[in-house]
């Protein structure tokens, strides 16, 4: 569920539940070397609202985030804020 | 050098439910650049015995395990991951998993009965208290 294309690192949790978006952007994020772009996207609603906390608490930063029919989409930079 | 902040989690319980809050609670806080220690002590030390991880029964409304049948059915159809996966996302993510060696005297485990595949050390309440001085979590559960 994690793949990687040039400079983003895709992980894909559609369908997923509590704890595994979270779980899953941090293998991301371990994987991400300074100036990667990790993508994430999911449907699980609450990690819509948690996975920002997370980059918040490891000193990242969310470039933008989308949502479509449920479905959410987070882009997080790795370079530190 | 940047120190994360700590969880330290004891693992008292065996029952199946019980497992899963510690588990998801460790994985989270470890997701959220924690450090993250479980002990596992008295019944929580049977679930890492070899074979033992999903083996608990559920801490309300078991029914002789139908009850954990039903819960587990429900469980795979809204895509909770299993403890074994859960347990392997803990080691990648590199929390801790200590066994209380007293629990395994009393109750006659040998080393050989547990899954050294997960344990990263042996140890007793000295080793605990150390660590929950320090921890901004602690958990008994």
């Amino acid at each position: 569920m994690i793949e990687k294309e040039g400079n983003t690192i895709k992980v894909n949790c559609e369908g997923e539940t509590c704890p595994v978006p979270l779980v899953e952007t941090r293998k991301a994020l371990r994987q991400a070397s300074p100036g990667d772009i990790v993508e994430v996207v999911g449907t699980h609603p609450a990690s819509k609202r948690e996975i920002p906390m997370a980059v918040e608490a490891l000193g990242l930063r969310v470039l933008d985030i989308s949502e479509e029919n449920g479905k959410w989409k987070i882009r997080i930079i790795m370079e530190k804020r | 050098m940047h120190m994360a902040e700590k969880a330290t989690i004891i693992v008292h319980s065996g029952d199946f439910d019980k497992v899963y809050s510690a588990m998801i609670i460790g994985t989270g806080a470890l997701a959220m650049g924690m450090d993250v220690s479980f002990y596992f002590t008295f019944w929580g030390l049977m679930r890492l015995k070899k074979g033992q991880l999903e083996g608990g029964p559920l801490s309300k409304m078991n029914f002789l395990g139908i009850g954990k049948w039903i819960v587990r059915r429900r469980m795979r159809k809204a895509h909770v991951r299993s403890l074994e996966e859960l347990m392997r996302d803990f080691i990648e993510l590199g929390g801790k998993i200590l066994a209380c060696d007293m629990t395994m005297e009393i109750m006659g485990i040998r080393k050989e009965d547990l899954r050294g595949d997960l344990i990263s050390d042996y140890c007793a309440v000295g080793t605990y208290i150390k660590e929950a001085r320090e921890s901004r979590i602690t958990l008994f559960i």
